[in-house]
Protein backbone atom coordinates (compact mmCIF):
# COMPACT_ATOMS: atom_id res chain seq x y z
CA UNK A 1 0.00 0.00 0.00
CA UNK A 2 1.35 3.37 -1.07
CA UNK A 3 0.28 4.74 2.47
CA UNK A 4 3.18 2.68 4.47
CA UNK A 5 6.16 4.11 2.21
CA UNK A 6 5.58 7.39 3.97
CA UNK A 7 5.93 5.10 7.15
CA UNK A 8 8.87 3.99 9.46
CA UNK A 9 9.33 0.55 9.62
CA UNK A 10 8.96 0.61 13.98
CA UNK A 11 6.28 2.83 14.00
CA UNK A 12 4.57 0.18 11.28
CA UNK A 13 4.85 -2.64 13.60
CA UNK A 14 4.16 -0.56 16.52
CA UNK A 15 0.64 0.49 14.06
CA UNK A 16 0.10 -3.40 13.04
CA UNK A 17 0.38 -4.41 16.89
CA UNK A 18 -2.33 -1.81 18.36
CA UNK A 19 -4.96 -2.94 15.28
CA UNK A 20 -4.62 -6.43 15.93
CA UNK A 21 -5.22 -5.32 19.84
CA UNK A 22 -7.91 -3.28 19.22
CA UNK A 23 -9.63 -5.69 16.89
CA UNK A 24 -9.10 -8.32 19.92
CA UNK A 25 -10.90 -5.80 22.35
CA UNK A 26 -13.81 -5.21 20.07
CA UNK A 27 -14.48 -8.45 19.18
CA UNK A 28 -14.53 -9.37 22.66
CA UNK A 29 -18.28 -8.72 23.73
CA UNK A 30 -19.03 -11.17 20.98
CA UNK A 31 -16.64 -13.62 22.04
CA UNK A 32 -17.82 -12.51 25.72
CA UNK A 33 -21.56 -13.74 24.43
CA UNK A 34 -20.92 -16.59 22.70
CA UNK A 35 -19.07 -18.44 25.46
CA UNK A 36 -21.39 -17.74 27.69
CA UNK A 37 -24.28 -19.36 25.76
CA UNK A 38 -21.87 -22.34 25.69
CA UNK A 39 -20.99 -22.35 29.35
CA UNK A 40 -22.86 -24.81 31.78
CA UNK A 41 -24.67 -22.70 34.57
CA UNK A 42 -22.25 -23.13 37.36
CA UNK A 43 -19.59 -21.36 35.23
CA UNK A 44 -21.68 -18.89 34.11
CA UNK A 45 -22.54 -17.79 37.97
CA UNK A 46 -19.49 -17.88 39.30
CA UNK A 47 -17.73 -15.04 40.98
CA UNK A 48 -14.42 -15.99 38.81
CA UNK A 49 -15.29 -15.77 35.84
CA UNK A 50 -12.70 -17.48 32.76
CA UNK A 51 -12.42 -16.48 29.67
CA UNK A 52 -12.75 -20.29 28.30
CA UNK A 53 -15.24 -23.31 29.67
CA UNK A 54 -13.67 -26.85 30.25
CA UNK A 55 -17.52 -28.12 29.53
CA UNK A 56 -19.63 -27.07 26.52
CA UNK A 57 -22.91 -27.81 27.42
CA UNK A 58 -26.00 -26.94 24.92
CA UNK A 59 -27.99 -26.46 28.26
CA UNK A 60 -28.39 -22.18 27.33
CA UNK A 61 -29.97 -23.10 23.76
CA UNK A 62 -32.20 -25.98 25.30
CA UNK A 63 -33.73 -23.22 27.65
CA UNK A 64 -34.15 -20.87 24.52
CA UNK A 65 -35.75 -23.21 22.31
CA UNK A 66 -37.87 -24.74 24.92
CA UNK A 67 -39.08 -21.27 26.04
CA UNK A 68 -43.04 -21.22 24.53
CA UNK A 69 -42.49 -20.62 20.82
CA UNK A 70 -38.96 -19.55 20.67
CA UNK A 71 -39.05 -20.65 17.14
CA UNK A 72 -41.83 -19.04 15.96
CA UNK A 73 -40.62 -15.53 16.94
CA UNK A 74 -37.16 -16.40 15.16
CA UNK A 75 -39.72 -17.03 12.20
CA UNK A 76 -41.50 -14.14 12.75
CA UNK A 77 -38.19 -11.75 12.21
CA UNK A 78 -37.16 -13.73 9.83
CA UNK A 79 -40.52 -12.75 7.81
CA UNK A 80 -40.74 -9.53 8.69
CA UNK A 81 -37.17 -8.71 7.64
CA UNK A 82 -37.07 -10.57 4.62
CA UNK A 83 -40.17 -9.06 3.38
CA UNK A 84 -38.78 -5.49 4.54
CA UNK A 85 -36.11 -6.46 2.33
CA UNK A 86 -37.48 -7.50 -0.78
CA UNK A 87 -40.37 -5.34 -1.23
CA UNK A 88 -37.87 -2.04 0.08
CA UNK A 89 -35.46 -2.89 -2.47
CA UNK A 90 -37.85 -3.17 -6.07
CA UNK A 91 -39.56 0.14 -4.42
CA UNK A 92 -36.45 1.90 -4.04
CA UNK A 93 -35.22 0.53 -7.72
CA UNK A 94 -37.89 1.83 -9.41
CA UNK A 95 -38.03 5.03 -7.74
CA UNK A 96 -34.06 5.63 -8.30
CA UNK A 97 -34.24 4.38 -11.26
CA UNK A 98 -37.15 7.59 -12.02
CA UNK A 99 -34.78 10.02 -10.50
CA UNK A 100 -31.72 9.23 -12.08
CA UNK A 101 -32.94 8.30 -15.24
CA UNK A 102 -35.20 10.33 -16.38
CA UNK A 103 -35.51 14.22 -16.17
CA UNK A 104 -39.26 15.88 -15.04
CA UNK A 105 -40.71 18.15 -13.22
CA UNK A 106 -39.89 18.46 -8.75
CA UNK A 107 -37.18 16.10 -9.52
CA UNK A 108 -35.02 18.09 -7.17
CA UNK A 109 -37.46 19.28 -4.68
CA UNK A 110 -38.15 15.60 -4.70
CA UNK A 111 -34.87 14.43 -3.74
CA UNK A 112 -34.33 16.96 -1.56
CA UNK A 113 -37.43 15.42 0.35
CA UNK A 114 -36.00 11.87 0.37
CA UNK A 115 -32.85 13.78 1.86
CA UNK A 116 -34.71 15.09 4.47
CA UNK A 117 -36.96 12.03 5.00
CA UNK A 118 -34.24 10.46 6.16
CA UNK A 119 -33.63 12.62 9.08
CA UNK A 120 -36.60 12.25 10.55
CA UNK A 121 -36.11 10.36 14.00
CA UNK A 122 -39.09 7.48 13.03
CA UNK A 123 -39.41 6.93 16.73
CA UNK A 124 -40.95 9.71 17.43
CA UNK A 125 -43.72 8.15 15.04
CA UNK A 126 -44.65 5.29 17.68
CA UNK A 127 -47.50 7.32 18.95
CA UNK A 128 -49.21 8.16 15.47
CA UNK A 129 -48.61 5.11 13.85
CA UNK A 130 -50.15 3.17 16.93
CA UNK A 131 -53.37 4.87 16.45
CA UNK A 132 -52.75 4.41 12.29
CA UNK A 133 -52.29 0.50 13.14
CA UNK A 134 -54.77 0.27 15.16
CA UNK A 135 -57.57 2.30 12.89
CA UNK A 136 -56.74 -0.62 9.91
CA UNK A 137 -56.90 -3.75 12.32
CA UNK A 138 -53.09 -4.11 12.09
CA UNK A 139 -51.94 -3.84 15.73
CA UNK A 140 -51.01 -7.40 17.14
CA UNK A 141 -50.06 -8.61 13.11
CA UNK A 142 -46.48 -8.28 11.60
CA UNK A 143 -48.03 -6.35 8.88
CA UNK A 144 -47.74 -3.69 11.56
CA UNK A 145 -43.94 -4.26 11.81
CA UNK A 146 -43.36 -4.89 8.04
CA UNK A 147 -45.18 -1.67 6.78
CA UNK A 148 -43.34 0.85 8.09
CA UNK A 149 -40.16 -0.17 7.98
CA UNK A 150 -40.52 -0.65 4.26
CA UNK A 151 -41.59 3.04 4.40
CA UNK A 152 -38.61 4.21 6.40
CA UNK A 153 -36.08 2.56 4.91
CA UNK A 154 -36.93 3.56 1.52
CA UNK A 155 -35.55 7.22 1.75
CA UNK A 156 -31.86 5.97 1.79
CA UNK A 157 -32.38 2.98 0.04
CA UNK A 158 -33.40 4.96 -2.88
CA UNK A 159 -30.59 7.81 -2.29
CA UNK A 160 -27.86 5.03 -2.61
CA UNK A 161 -28.88 3.38 -5.47
CA UNK A 162 -29.10 6.38 -7.41
CA UNK A 163 -25.41 5.65 -7.98
CA UNK A 164 -25.39 2.50 -9.08
CA UNK A 165 -28.40 3.07 -11.23
CA UNK A 166 -26.31 6.07 -12.82
CA UNK A 167 -23.50 3.90 -12.97
CA UNK A 168 -24.88 1.62 -15.97
CA UNK A 169 -23.86 3.60 -19.09
CA UNK A 170 -26.93 5.44 -20.83
CA UNK A 171 -25.70 3.76 -24.39
CA UNK A 172 -26.78 0.62 -23.17
CA UNK A 173 -30.39 1.86 -22.66
CA UNK A 174 -30.30 3.52 -26.00
CA UNK A 175 -28.72 0.45 -27.88
CA UNK A 176 -32.17 -1.85 -26.11
CA UNK A 177 -34.37 0.53 -27.48
CA UNK A 178 -32.53 0.10 -30.87
CA UNK A 179 -32.71 -3.42 -30.50
CA UNK A 180 -36.57 -3.20 -30.41
CA UNK A 181 -36.77 -4.15 -26.35
CA UNK A 182 -39.55 -2.41 -24.33
CA UNK A 183 -39.25 -0.35 -21.60
CA UNK A 184 -40.17 -3.10 -18.72
CA UNK A 185 -37.76 -5.14 -20.44
CA UNK A 186 -34.87 -3.26 -19.92
CA UNK A 187 -35.91 -2.11 -16.63
CA UNK A 188 -36.23 -5.53 -15.64
CA UNK A 189 -33.81 -7.62 -17.74
CA UNK A 190 -30.73 -5.22 -18.75
CA UNK A 191 -31.34 -2.47 -15.37
CA UNK A 192 -32.15 -4.46 -12.74
CA UNK A 193 -29.47 -7.58 -13.16
CA UNK A 194 -26.69 -4.70 -13.57
CA UNK A 195 -27.92 -2.46 -10.77
CA UNK A 196 -28.02 -6.06 -8.41
CA UNK A 197 -25.10 -5.46 -6.46
CA UNK A 198 -26.36 -2.55 -4.98
CA UNK A 199 -29.09 -3.81 -4.27
CA UNK A 200 -27.72 -5.72 -1.85
CA UNK A 201 -25.31 -3.74 -0.34
CA UNK A 202 -28.38 -1.35 0.47
CA UNK A 203 -30.20 -4.19 1.67
CA UNK A 204 -27.97 -4.81 4.74
CA UNK A 205 -29.31 -1.25 6.09
CA UNK A 206 -32.97 -2.01 6.04
CA UNK A 207 -32.42 -5.78 7.28
CA UNK A 208 -31.46 -4.31 10.07
CA UNK A 209 -33.33 -1.71 11.17
CA UNK A 210 -36.06 -4.97 10.40
CA UNK A 211 -34.07 -7.71 12.42
CA UNK A 212 -33.47 -4.84 15.06
CA UNK A 213 -36.47 -3.50 15.75
CA UNK A 214 -37.38 -3.37 19.31
CA UNK A 215 -39.69 -0.13 20.03
CA UNK A 216 -42.33 -0.74 16.91
CA UNK A 217 -42.60 -4.64 18.25
CA UNK A 218 -43.00 -3.18 21.75
CA UNK A 219 -45.31 -1.22 21.22
CA UNK A 220 -47.15 -2.88 18.33
CA UNK A 221 -47.70 -5.97 19.18
CA UNK A 222 -49.34 -5.79 22.87
CA UNK A 223 -51.50 -8.98 23.58
CA UNK A 224 -50.83 -11.47 20.68
CA UNK A 225 -47.85 -12.86 21.82
CA UNK A 226 -47.47 -15.61 18.87
CA UNK A 227 -46.96 -12.23 16.46
CA UNK A 228 -43.49 -11.31 18.72
CA UNK A 229 -40.18 -11.08 17.35
CA UNK A 230 -37.11 -11.99 18.86
CA UNK A 231 -36.34 -8.58 21.17
CA UNK A 232 -38.92 -9.56 22.85
CA UNK A 233 -38.31 -13.48 22.96
CA UNK A 234 -34.88 -11.89 24.84
CA UNK A 235 -36.26 -10.13 27.30
CA UNK A 236 -38.10 -13.06 28.75
CA UNK A 237 -34.82 -13.98 30.36
CA UNK A 238 -33.84 -10.86 30.57
CA UNK A 239 -35.44 -9.97 34.62
CA UNK A 240 -33.36 -6.79 35.94
CA UNK A 241 -33.27 -8.61 39.45
CA UNK A 242 -32.54 -12.00 38.42
CA UNK A 243 -31.34 -12.41 35.14
CA UNK A 244 -30.62 -15.31 33.27
CA UNK A 245 -27.55 -14.89 31.61
CA UNK A 246 -27.46 -18.23 30.05
CA UNK A 247 -30.07 -17.59 28.39
CA UNK A 248 -29.62 -13.96 27.60
CA UNK A 249 -26.50 -15.05 25.95
CA UNK A 250 -27.98 -17.86 24.12
CA UNK A 251 -30.92 -16.37 22.60
CA UNK A 252 -28.81 -13.05 21.63
CA UNK A 253 -26.43 -15.47 19.45
CA UNK A 254 -29.28 -17.03 17.90
CA UNK A 255 -30.18 -13.29 17.24
CA UNK A 256 -27.06 -12.29 16.10
CA UNK A 257 -25.77 -14.84 13.77
CA UNK A 258 -28.25 -14.42 10.86
CA UNK A 259 -26.96 -10.53 11.08
CA UNK A 260 -23.26 -11.65 10.84
CA UNK A 261 -24.31 -14.08 8.31
CA UNK A 262 -25.81 -11.66 6.20
CA UNK A 263 -22.80 -9.22 6.58
CA UNK A 264 -20.10 -11.76 5.91
CA UNK A 265 -21.98 -12.88 2.80
CA UNK A 266 -22.41 -9.13 1.48
CA UNK A 267 -19.22 -7.85 3.26
CA UNK A 268 -17.61 -6.98 0.19
CA UNK A 269 -19.81 -5.62 -1.45
CA UNK A 270 -20.59 -3.38 1.23
CA UNK A 271 -17.41 -1.86 1.33
CA UNK A 272 -16.87 -1.27 -1.83
CA UNK A 273 -20.40 -0.13 -2.17
CA UNK A 274 -19.49 2.84 0.92
CA UNK A 275 -16.34 3.14 -1.48
CA UNK A 276 -18.32 4.14 -4.35
CA UNK A 277 -20.35 5.92 -2.44
CA UNK A 278 -17.87 8.48 -1.09
CA UNK A 279 -15.68 8.23 -4.29
CA UNK A 280 -18.70 9.37 -6.46
CA UNK B 1 -28.57 10.23 4.30
CA UNK B 2 -26.38 7.64 5.61
CA UNK B 3 -23.74 7.22 2.82
CA UNK B 4 -24.22 9.63 0.71
CA UNK B 5 -23.31 8.65 -2.52
CA UNK B 6 -22.25 12.51 -3.09
CA UNK B 7 -24.95 14.66 -4.96
CA UNK B 8 -23.85 13.91 -8.02
CA UNK B 9 -22.87 16.58 -10.59
CA UNK B 10 -24.42 15.40 -13.76
CA UNK B 11 -27.70 15.64 -14.44
CA UNK B 12 -30.15 13.17 -16.23
CA UNK B 13 -30.69 13.52 -19.49
CA UNK B 14 -34.53 12.78 -20.98
CA UNK B 15 -34.87 9.09 -22.16
CA UNK B 16 -38.17 8.09 -23.54
CA UNK B 17 -38.91 8.01 -26.90
CA UNK B 18 -41.95 10.63 -27.20
CA UNK B 19 -42.00 13.74 -24.82
CA UNK B 20 -45.42 13.12 -23.36
CA UNK B 21 -45.20 9.64 -22.16
CA UNK B 22 -41.67 10.28 -20.55
CA UNK B 23 -43.22 12.64 -18.10
CA UNK B 24 -45.58 10.03 -17.18
CA UNK B 25 -43.23 7.38 -16.42
CA UNK B 26 -41.06 8.92 -13.61
CA UNK B 27 -44.11 9.13 -11.79
CA UNK B 28 -45.36 5.68 -12.41
CA UNK B 29 -42.10 4.16 -10.97
CA UNK B 30 -42.29 6.70 -8.01
CA UNK B 31 -45.59 5.73 -6.93
CA UNK B 32 -45.21 3.23 -5.00
CA UNK B 33 -42.74 4.89 -2.79
CA UNK B 34 -44.70 7.69 -2.79
CA UNK B 35 -47.59 6.22 -1.35
CA UNK B 36 -45.96 4.35 1.23
CA UNK B 37 -43.84 7.42 2.31
CA UNK B 38 -46.67 9.66 2.14
CA UNK B 39 -48.86 6.66 4.18
CA UNK B 40 -46.56 5.68 7.15
CA UNK B 41 -44.24 9.22 7.24
CA UNK B 42 -45.97 12.42 5.92
CA UNK B 43 -49.72 11.65 7.40
CA UNK B 44 -48.73 10.26 11.07
CA UNK B 45 -46.03 13.11 11.19
CA UNK B 46 -49.34 15.40 10.51
CA UNK B 47 -50.83 13.25 13.43
CA UNK B 48 -48.31 13.63 15.67
CA UNK B 49 -48.63 17.36 15.25
CA UNK B 50 -52.29 16.71 15.40
CA UNK B 51 -52.38 14.79 18.62
CA UNK B 52 -49.76 17.15 20.57
CA UNK B 53 -52.43 19.83 20.54
CA UNK B 54 -55.42 18.04 21.63
CA UNK B 55 -56.22 15.97 25.35
CA UNK B 56 -55.25 12.43 24.11
CA UNK B 57 -54.86 10.22 27.53
CA UNK B 58 -56.70 6.51 28.36
CA UNK B 59 -59.98 7.92 28.39
CA UNK B 60 -60.09 9.61 24.63
CA UNK B 61 -58.66 6.57 23.17
CA UNK B 62 -61.28 3.75 24.63
CA UNK B 63 -63.62 6.45 23.36
CA UNK B 64 -64.99 7.59 26.62
CA UNK B 65 -64.37 10.95 26.69
CA UNK B 66 -64.28 13.45 23.42
CA UNK B 67 -61.07 14.41 22.61
CA UNK B 68 -60.43 18.21 23.50
CA UNK B 69 -58.85 21.37 21.53
CA UNK B 70 -55.67 22.37 23.79
CA UNK B 71 -53.90 24.46 21.65
CA UNK B 72 -50.25 24.39 23.12
CA UNK B 73 -51.70 23.59 26.57
CA UNK B 74 -49.40 20.55 26.42
CA UNK B 75 -46.72 22.29 25.30
CA UNK B 76 -47.01 24.77 28.81
CA UNK B 77 -47.36 21.53 30.69
CA UNK B 78 -44.40 20.45 29.20
CA UNK B 79 -42.03 23.04 29.26
CA UNK B 80 -42.97 24.24 33.18
CA UNK B 81 -41.97 20.41 33.94
CA UNK B 82 -38.51 20.43 35.56
CA UNK B 83 -38.15 16.64 34.47
CA UNK B 84 -38.65 17.95 30.48
CA UNK B 85 -35.94 20.28 30.83
CA UNK B 86 -33.79 17.89 32.84
CA UNK B 87 -34.06 15.47 29.96
CA UNK B 88 -33.48 17.26 27.31
CA UNK B 89 -30.44 18.64 28.87
CA UNK B 90 -29.31 14.79 29.17
CA UNK B 91 -30.19 14.16 25.89
CA UNK B 92 -27.86 16.89 24.42
CA UNK B 93 -25.28 16.53 26.52
CA UNK B 94 -25.45 12.15 26.04
CA UNK B 95 -25.93 12.31 22.09
CA UNK B 96 -22.60 15.04 21.87
CA UNK B 97 -20.58 12.72 23.88
CA UNK B 98 -21.29 9.37 21.59
CA UNK B 99 -20.87 11.58 18.72
CA UNK B 100 -17.19 12.54 20.09
CA UNK B 101 -16.06 9.34 21.38
CA UNK B 102 -17.95 7.68 17.79
CA UNK B 103 -16.31 10.02 15.55
CA UNK B 104 -13.05 10.00 17.20
CA UNK B 105 -12.49 6.42 17.70
CA UNK B 106 -13.81 5.85 13.95
CA UNK B 107 -11.76 8.44 12.09
CA UNK B 108 -8.59 7.36 14.10
CA UNK B 109 -8.75 3.74 13.65
CA UNK B 110 -10.00 4.89 10.02
CA UNK B 111 -6.08 6.18 9.64
CA UNK B 112 -4.60 3.20 11.35
CA UNK B 113 -6.19 0.68 8.61
CA UNK B 114 -4.07 2.63 6.09
CA UNK B 115 -1.02 2.31 7.67
CA UNK B 116 -0.97 -1.48 8.56
CA UNK B 117 -0.32 -5.00 5.96
CA UNK B 118 -3.47 -6.68 5.27
CA UNK B 119 -4.00 -9.04 7.87
CA UNK B 120 -3.98 -6.36 10.51
CA UNK B 121 -6.24 -4.90 8.43
CA UNK B 122 -8.47 -7.51 7.72
CA UNK B 123 -8.83 -8.59 11.29
CA UNK B 124 -9.75 -4.50 12.51
CA UNK B 125 -12.10 -4.88 9.76
CA UNK B 126 -14.26 -8.12 10.46
CA UNK B 127 -13.92 -7.37 14.37
CA UNK B 128 -15.60 -3.99 13.55
CA UNK B 129 -17.89 -5.82 10.84
CA UNK B 130 -19.15 -7.85 13.92
CA UNK B 131 -19.81 -4.63 15.98
CA UNK B 132 -21.53 -3.27 13.57
CA UNK B 133 -23.59 -6.37 12.75
CA UNK B 134 -24.75 -6.74 16.37
CA UNK B 135 -28.61 -5.99 16.82
CA UNK B 136 -29.02 -3.02 19.43
CA UNK B 137 -30.60 -4.95 21.95
CA UNK B 138 -28.36 -7.78 21.95
CA UNK B 139 -25.59 -5.75 21.86
CA UNK B 140 -27.15 -4.63 25.06
CA UNK B 141 -27.54 -7.35 27.32
CA UNK B 142 -23.97 -8.28 26.09
CA UNK B 143 -22.41 -5.01 27.52
CA UNK B 144 -24.55 -5.35 30.63
CA UNK B 145 -23.28 -8.60 31.47
CA UNK B 146 -19.53 -7.48 30.97
CA UNK B 147 -19.83 -5.21 33.62
CA UNK B 148 -22.43 -7.29 35.81
CA UNK B 149 -21.33 -6.42 39.26
CA UNK B 150 -21.46 -10.59 39.95
CA UNK B 151 -20.63 -12.37 37.20
CA UNK B 152 -19.05 -9.92 35.08
CA UNK B 153 -15.67 -9.93 33.98
CA UNK B 154 -14.84 -6.73 33.40
CA UNK B 155 -15.44 -6.18 37.24
CA UNK B 156 -12.88 -9.01 37.93
CA UNK B 157 -10.53 -7.30 35.38
CA UNK B 158 -10.70 -3.65 36.70
CA UNK B 159 -10.47 -5.18 40.16
CA UNK B 160 -13.82 -3.02 40.98
CA UNK B 161 -15.64 -6.11 43.23
CA UNK B 162 -19.28 -5.46 42.77
CA UNK B 163 -19.56 -1.82 41.94
CA UNK B 164 -22.53 -1.86 40.01
CA UNK B 165 -22.78 0.56 36.69
CA UNK B 166 -26.03 0.94 36.07
CA UNK B 167 -26.84 2.56 39.80
CA UNK B 168 -25.03 6.24 39.68
CA UNK B 169 -26.77 8.39 36.91
CA UNK B 170 -22.95 9.21 35.21
CA UNK B 171 -22.02 6.02 35.47
CA UNK B 172 -25.16 4.45 34.05
CA UNK B 173 -24.67 6.98 31.26
CA UNK B 174 -20.87 5.81 30.46
CA UNK B 175 -21.72 2.35 30.34
CA UNK B 176 -24.66 3.06 27.31
CA UNK B 177 -22.19 5.54 25.40
CA UNK B 178 -19.18 2.88 25.48
CA UNK B 179 -21.93 0.34 24.13
CA UNK B 180 -23.25 3.57 21.19
CA UNK B 181 -19.65 4.02 20.49
CA UNK B 182 -18.58 0.61 20.03
CA UNK B 183 -21.48 -0.48 17.71
CA UNK B 184 -21.51 2.62 15.69
CA UNK B 185 -17.83 3.91 15.46
CA UNK B 186 -17.52 0.64 12.40
CA UNK B 187 -19.68 2.69 9.92
CA UNK B 188 -17.41 5.57 10.43
CA UNK B 189 -14.56 3.82 10.24
CA UNK B 190 -15.56 1.58 6.93
CA UNK B 191 -16.87 5.06 5.12
CA UNK B 192 -14.38 6.84 6.13
CA UNK B 193 -11.26 4.24 5.49
CA UNK B 194 -12.91 4.32 1.65
CA UNK B 195 -13.01 7.85 1.63
CA UNK B 196 -8.86 7.99 2.11
CA UNK B 197 -8.45 5.18 -0.54
CA UNK B 198 -10.17 6.65 -2.78
CA UNK B 199 -8.05 9.58 -2.95
CA UNK B 200 -5.52 9.87 -5.48
CA UNK B 201 -2.42 8.58 -5.11
CA UNK B 202 -0.91 11.29 -7.54
CA UNK B 203 -1.95 13.78 -5.36
CA UNK B 204 0.16 12.67 -2.13
CA UNK B 205 2.55 11.98 -4.33
CA UNK B 206 2.54 15.79 -5.51
CA UNK B 207 2.39 17.00 -2.35
CA UNK B 208 5.42 14.90 -1.06
CA UNK B 209 7.40 15.60 -3.73
CA UNK B 210 6.81 19.72 -2.83
CA UNK B 211 8.56 18.58 0.21
CA UNK B 212 5.05 18.80 2.34
CA UNK B 213 5.10 17.31 5.79
CA UNK B 214 3.19 14.32 7.11
CA UNK B 215 1.31 16.66 8.90
CA UNK B 216 1.07 19.20 6.20
CA UNK B 217 -0.18 16.78 4.12
CA UNK B 218 -2.99 15.77 6.42
CA UNK B 219 -3.83 19.57 7.11
CA UNK B 220 -3.84 20.89 3.84
CA UNK B 221 -4.54 17.79 1.38
CA UNK B 222 -6.55 14.83 2.76
CA UNK B 223 -8.85 17.00 5.46
CA UNK B 224 -10.17 19.35 2.58
CA UNK B 225 -11.06 15.85 0.40
CA UNK B 226 -12.55 14.16 3.33
CA UNK B 227 -14.51 17.34 4.42
CA UNK B 228 -17.63 16.17 2.48
CA UNK B 229 -17.47 12.37 3.99
CA UNK B 230 -16.49 14.11 7.61
CA UNK B 231 -19.49 16.19 7.06
CA UNK B 232 -21.78 13.20 5.99
CA UNK B 233 -20.69 10.55 9.05
CA UNK B 234 -20.67 13.62 11.73
CA UNK B 235 -24.79 14.52 11.03
CA UNK B 236 -25.69 10.47 10.61
CA UNK B 237 -24.09 10.09 14.11
CA UNK B 238 -25.94 13.27 15.48
CA UNK B 239 -28.73 11.89 14.14
CA UNK B 240 -28.55 8.29 15.44
CA UNK B 241 -27.25 9.24 18.98
CA UNK B 242 -29.89 11.80 19.63
CA UNK B 243 -32.54 8.98 19.13
CA UNK B 244 -31.21 6.41 20.65
CA UNK B 245 -34.09 3.76 22.17
CA UNK B 246 -33.32 0.16 23.09
CA UNK B 247 -29.89 1.13 24.81
CA UNK B 248 -30.71 3.06 27.00
CA UNK B 249 -34.04 1.50 27.65
CA UNK B 250 -32.75 -2.08 28.28
CA UNK B 251 -29.14 -1.18 29.97
CA UNK B 252 -31.36 1.18 32.56
CA UNK B 253 -34.08 -1.14 32.64
CA UNK B 254 -36.76 2.16 31.00
CA UNK B 255 -34.95 5.06 32.18
CA UNK B 256 -32.53 4.22 35.14
CA UNK B 257 -33.81 4.83 38.52
CA UNK B 258 -36.29 7.28 39.14
CA UNK B 259 -36.01 8.48 35.20
CA UNK B 260 -32.40 9.48 35.91
CA UNK B 261 -30.86 8.05 32.67
CA UNK B 262 -34.23 9.23 30.45
CA UNK B 263 -33.54 10.11 26.97
CA UNK B 264 -36.00 12.19 25.07
CA UNK B 265 -36.88 9.43 23.00
CA UNK B 266 -37.60 6.91 25.65
CA UNK B 267 -39.17 9.34 28.06
CA UNK B 268 -41.80 10.19 25.08
CA UNK B 269 -42.63 6.26 24.91
CA UNK B 270 -43.19 6.12 28.87
CA UNK B 271 -45.35 9.14 29.09
CA UNK B 272 -47.58 7.95 25.85
CA UNK B 273 -47.36 3.98 26.54
CA UNK B 274 -46.48 3.48 30.09
CA UNK B 275 -48.66 6.64 31.99
CA UNK B 276 -51.32 6.87 28.46
CA UNK B 277 -50.52 10.87 28.09
CA UNK B 278 -50.44 10.45 24.67
CA UNK B 279 -50.93 13.92 23.73
CA UNK B 280 -47.72 14.58 26.24
CA UNK B 281 -45.54 12.05 24.29
CA UNK B 282 -46.11 13.54 20.92
CA UNK B 283 -45.33 17.16 21.79
CA UNK B 284 -42.40 15.72 23.40
CA UNK B 285 -41.87 13.80 19.76
CA UNK B 286 -42.55 17.33 17.83
CA UNK B 287 -39.67 18.61 20.00
CA UNK B 288 -37.48 15.80 18.85
CA UNK B 289 -38.49 16.42 15.30
CA UNK B 290 -37.74 20.35 14.92
CA UNK B 291 -34.27 19.38 17.04
CA UNK B 292 -33.32 17.58 14.06
CA UNK B 293 -35.16 19.35 11.19
CA UNK B 294 -32.99 22.05 12.30
CA UNK B 295 -30.20 19.80 12.48
CA UNK B 296 -30.63 18.71 8.78
CA UNK B 297 -31.10 22.48 7.51
CA UNK B 298 -27.58 22.59 8.89
CA UNK B 299 -26.80 19.82 6.93
CA UNK B 300 -28.52 21.29 3.66
CA UNK B 301 -26.56 24.48 4.32
CA UNK B 302 -22.86 22.80 4.41
CA UNK B 303 -23.90 20.91 1.21
CA UNK B 304 -25.05 23.85 -0.61
CA UNK B 305 -21.45 25.74 0.72
CA UNK B 306 -19.33 22.59 -0.83
CA UNK B 307 -20.93 23.90 -4.24
CA UNK B 308 -22.54 20.33 -4.33
CA UNK B 309 -25.78 20.43 -6.66
CA UNK B 310 -28.63 17.76 -6.48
Amino acid sequence: MRSVTWFRRPWRLFAEASALLIAVVVAFPLYWMVLSAFKPAGEIESSEPRPWTAAPSLDSFRRVFEQNEFGRYFLNSLVVACSVVIVSALIAFLAATAVTRFRFRFRTTLLIMFLVAQMVPVEALTIPLFFLMRDFGQLNTLGSLILPHIAFSLPFAIWMLRGFVKAVPEALEEAAYIDGASRSRFLWQILFPLVFPGLVATSVFSFISAWNDFLFAKSFIISDTSQSTLPMALLVFYKPDEPDWGGVMAASTVMTIPVLIFFVLVQRRLVSGLGGAVKD
Amino acid sequence: MRVGRGLSRSSPRPYGRSRGRSQKVPWLYLAPALVLLGGLLVYPIYQLGLISFFEYTQAQVSGGEPTTFQGFGNYAELFSDSQFWQVLLATVVFAAACVVSTLAVGCALAVLLTRVRAVPRLALMLAALGAWATPAITGSTVWLFLFDPDFGPLNRLLGLGDYSWTYGRLSAFFLVLLEVVWCSFPFVMVTVYAGIRAVPAEVLEAAALDGASQWRIWRSVLTPMLRPILVVVTIQSVIWDFKVFTQIYVMTNGGGIAGQNLVLNVYAYQKAFASSQYSLGSAIGVVMLLILLAVTLVYLRLLRRQGEEI
